[in-house]
């Protein structure tokens, strides 16, 4: 049973508006027993001080709003059991983006990169009057691709994508655009190939597999990286 | 302050699947489009929409749009307009196979096509067995459907607006409507969106009460804006109580899960939906099922220590079939409720999920209010989609997946009528009146302003207490009353919510002060709504109505087969008729029945 504590937390803070620079504050908040998210404290948090800003939407995992960087590892607060933190939580936001205030950062570059890689089915042929066939095999493919939130916990831990963030597209853009590669309805793989054919695009991945280890879907983006590797070295032969 | 002003020939308020299939419609046609949204796209709630959406494809049972028309009608009972339920049941299988096309990774049969799964209240041939009408991605349908618009999207350089939060509706004179106030999150700048035309999609607002499957982020803002704006809500005392969200948390565990074979047992195991539902048993419709699982609870056969909930078992599928079927659900159950469902019942409880009312509108998306003696009457540049608004289809009672087919047939409507008023000339660009943005101005000047207020987490908890205690799954003339009092109080205390944060920049707590002033809309036109309605009909049933000869179910079509409609100024209400007739003369209309599963 879970009972009423107080948990520990050092949070960055930084409001453009107020501070000249940003700084680390350290806050306690009482829990209730039903709070059992990193998320549900820092709603409690915030009925305290309403001046701490974070996105948040579903609470559960599915609308990627509340990625931060959570004792030194991007994830997201709704998915992550306090009690499992060591304490004081050290809450930072993501990095390697501008930040806002507080923990909110500016995803611009994040979802630049994402409209990149045409994220969107291209099939020329005329229009069917009914679905597009595909078997359940076929399908099968899609599953570890079509999942991401977009919560950018990926991109936002891969160094290569901190040194280069306008030039390569990062784990998250590469996850979408094999995604886009393995459906058997798209027509356009040749153009998405040569898309990322390119020193910096696709090949600054040195599969340091950070991406792995932070995505809270459980998705591989360095495994969909090497398979458009593999799909640019049999198109090359 | 400076009102910066942007103009348009459109602007959508929301990007969820209902805004997103508007604005592709739109901007297909290449007018030039706002969209404004509070949350990056993806981000809206019809991301979590899990079991699927509804079409009569009839690829793993014999089905057609009929009994699907039937099957919502009577889910509705018989509260729907049968215009707008025609029109969607026969849209269902050409929007669906259109955003197959957009990309949608739909699951897929052996023999390729879109993989169908049963769905509670769906049935074949007029209600004598599970159909399956329920096209799915997993249990993760509406990220699926969601992405793919927003990519569709992308391809069709729609135009966003993102974190910019939509505060006040513009009419002038004469009632029209020119646009709306919004905010810029990251800046606090007000600017207006002057336009010909403005289409709604702002989805639900679950969280005015405690326990719910709703965002955060949903709160009415919609329905809210335009009731301070003089349009009437209609129907707002039904709300839908999903029977299966995670005890304790409120997560929603889809109805598919039961689709799949799913059982709720009580304290001894029983499979007690065989009692009250002896044809459709567990996928009965939604307030059927969530009824007696109240009665379960309330007559001592909940589960757990406070015998509180009930469970869902799933434990005799076989766990492939679960982690193929249903792999959000066993995450969501591990994560929120710590059990792993393919070796032990989910704790599951009632749990607010769905606005069966909103803002009133037409087949075709257009809002429409009374005039002149006439119930129906277009507001000219106004309309409106999704679950904010109330076509009406789902009547008093919504079918599961009925609403992921609500937001492409009237998203794509509206849309479409929208192009079709602004081709044929019917939209101008009307002057905006010289105090355009002077509500909104003056709401955020009191924010700024407010001193010895109360906090809007305090006076949120009181609204949502409130709503949970006096409107819920069963309802009591005597609590419902004291609601309506209630309601009123804390509406006034919302009038003087303080913020300590003044900031400018991404200013939460402005917003969710901001926010509060919609959901109080909501649940004053809930709970008044709730109050007068003297009758049990689908979601809304009362302790004072029960079944009899004369009036089965509690319902009573003699004086009660109507629509309310609630204008928030003096909380005055109003009726409207239902519309028994079809569109076409492709079907008769379905007469007036008793409901039972
Ligand atoms: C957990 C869950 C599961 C569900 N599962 C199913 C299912 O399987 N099948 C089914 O048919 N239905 C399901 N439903 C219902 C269905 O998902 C919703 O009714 C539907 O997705 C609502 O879509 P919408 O486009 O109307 O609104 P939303 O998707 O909620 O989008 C609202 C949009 O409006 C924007 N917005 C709101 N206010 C403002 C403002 N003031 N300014 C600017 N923008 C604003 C938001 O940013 C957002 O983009 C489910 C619902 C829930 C909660
Ligand atoms: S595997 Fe590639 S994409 Fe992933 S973190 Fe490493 S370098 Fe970045
Ligand atoms: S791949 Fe995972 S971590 Fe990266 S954006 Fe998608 S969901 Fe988030
Ligand atoms: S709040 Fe949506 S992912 Fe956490």
């Amino acid at each position: 049973m879970i009972s009423k504590r107080s948990v520990q937390f050092k949070i960055y803070r930084y409001d453009p508006d107020r501070d000249e620079k940003p700084y680390l504050q350290d806050i306690t908040v009482e829990l209730e027993p039903s709070d059992k998210k990193l998320l549900d404290a820092l709603v409690r948090l915030r009925a305290k001080d309403d001046s701490m800003s974070f996105r948040r939407s579903c609470r559960e995992g599915v609308c990627g709003s509340d990625a931060m960087n959570i004792n030194g590892k991007n994830g997201l607060a709704c998915l992550t059991d306090v009690d499992s933190l060591v304490q004081p939580i050290t809450l930072r936001p993501l990095p390697g983006l501008p930040v806002i205030r507080d923990l909110i950062v500016d995803m611009t570059q994040f979802f630049k990169q994402y409209h990149s890689i045409k994220p969107y089915l291209v099939n020329n042929e005329p229009t069917p009057e009914r679905e597009r066939l595909q078997s359940p095999e076929e399908r099968e493919e899609l599953n570890g691709l079509y999942e991401c939130i977009l919560c950018a916990c990926c991109s936002t831990s891969c160094p290569s994508f901190w040194w280069n963030p306008d030039k390569f597209v990062g784990p998250a853009g590469l996850l979408a655009a094999y995604r886009f590669l393995a459906d058997t309805r798209d027509q356009d793989t040749n153009a998405r190939l040569d898309n990322l054919e390119d020193p910096y695009r696709l090949f600054r991945c040195h599969s340091i597999m950070n991406c792995v280890d932070v995505c809270p879907k459980n998705l591989n983006p360095t495994r969909a990286i090497g398979k458009i590797k593999d799909m640019m070295v049999r198109r090359a032969i | 302050m400076n009102v910066a002003k942007r103009t348009f020939d459109a602007v959508i308020v929301g990007a969820g699947g209902a805004g997103l299939r508007a604005a592709l419609q739109l901007s297909e046609s290449g007018m030039k489009t706002a969209v404004l949204t509070k949350v990056f796209p993806t981000r809206s709630h019809t991301v979590a929409a899990q079991g699927g959406v509804a079409a009569s494809l009839g690829n793993s049972t014999e089905d057609n749009w009929h009994w699907h028309m039937y099957d919502t009608v009577k889910g509705s009972d018989w509260l729907g307009d049968q215009d707008a339920i025609e029109f969607m049941c026969k849209k269902a299988n050409e929007v669906v196979i259109e955003l197959e096309h957009f990309g949608m990774p739909f699951d897929r049969t052996d023999n390729g096509k879109i993989y169908q799964r049963p769905f509670g209240g769906h049935s074949m041939n007029y209600g004598q067995a599970p159909v399956m009408r329920s096209c799915a991605a997993a249990d993760r349908t509406g990220h699926a459907m969601l992405h793919a618009l927003y990519q569709r999207n992308v391809r069709a350089n729609t135009q966003f607006f993102v974190e910019w939060m939509a505060l006040d509706l513009i009419r002038n004179t004469d009632g029209d409507v020119l646009g709306v106030t919004a905010m810029e999150m990251e800046t606090g700048e007000v600017s207006i969106f002057h336009a010909k035309a403005t289409i709604f999609a702002t989805g639900g607002a679950g969280r005015i009460y405690h326990s719910s499957t709703n965002a955060f982020i949903n709160t009415g803002d919609g329905v809210g804006m335009a009731a301070r704006a003089g349009i009437p809500l209609e129907d707002m005392e039904f709300w839908q109580f999903h029977p299966t969200g995670v005890a304790g948390a409120g997560v929603l565990i889809t109805e598919g899960v039961r689709g799949e074979g799913g059982i709720l047992r009580n304290a001894s195991g029983e499979r007690f939906m065989e009692r009250y539902a002896p044809n459709l048993k567990d996928l009965a419709s939604r307030d059927i099922v969530s009824r007696a699982m109240t009665t379960e609870i309330n007559e001592g056969r909940g589960c757990g220590p406070d015998k509180d909930h009930v469970l869902l078992d799933i434990t005799h599928l076989a766990p492939e079939n679960i982690m193929k079927r249903l792999p959000g659900i066993r995450e969501i159950a591990i994560q929120f409720a710590g059990v792993d469902p393919i070796k032990a019942p989910i704790p599951v409880v009632p749990t607010c999920h769905y606005q069966m009312g909103g803002i009133p509108t037409n087949y075709k998306g257009q809002v429409v209010v009374p005039k002149d003696g006439n119930s129906n009457v277009p507001v000219v540049g106004f309309y409106a989609a999704g679950e904010c608004a109330c076509a009406s289809v789902h009547g008093a009672n919504r079918l599961g997946t009925n609403s992921l087919l609500d937001l492409l047939v009237f998203g794509k409507s509206a849309g479409e009528t929208v192009v079709e008023d602004f081709e044929s000339g019917t939209l101008s660009l009307k002057p905006l009146p010289a105090d355009a943005a002077d509500a909104s101005l003056a709401r955020i000047a009191r924010l700024e302003s407010q001193t010895g207020g109360e906090s809007v987490f305090d006076v949120g908890l009181e609204m949502r207490r409130t709503m949970q205690k006096h409107a819920g799954v069963f309802r009591f003339d005597q609590l419902l009353k004291e609601g309506v009092q209630k309601i009123g109080e804390v509406a006034e205390r919302a009038k003087r919510t303080e913020i300590a944060d003044k900031s400018k920049v991404w200013n939460i707590a402005r917003m969710e002060a901001l926010e509060l002033d919609n959901l109080i809309e909501v649940a004053r036109a809930t709970m008044v709504s709730a109050e007068a309605r003297k009758e049990s009909r689908g979601a809304h049933v009362r302790d004072d109505a029960l079944d009899t000869a004369e009036n089965p179910n509690g319902r009573d079509d003699a004086n009660w087969l109507k629509h309310t409609l609630w204008y928030s100024e003096g909380n005055r209400l109003d009726y409207k008729a239902v519309n028994l007739k079809p569109l076409s003369d492709d079907v008769k209309p379905i007469a007036l029945a008793k409901r039972t599963y």
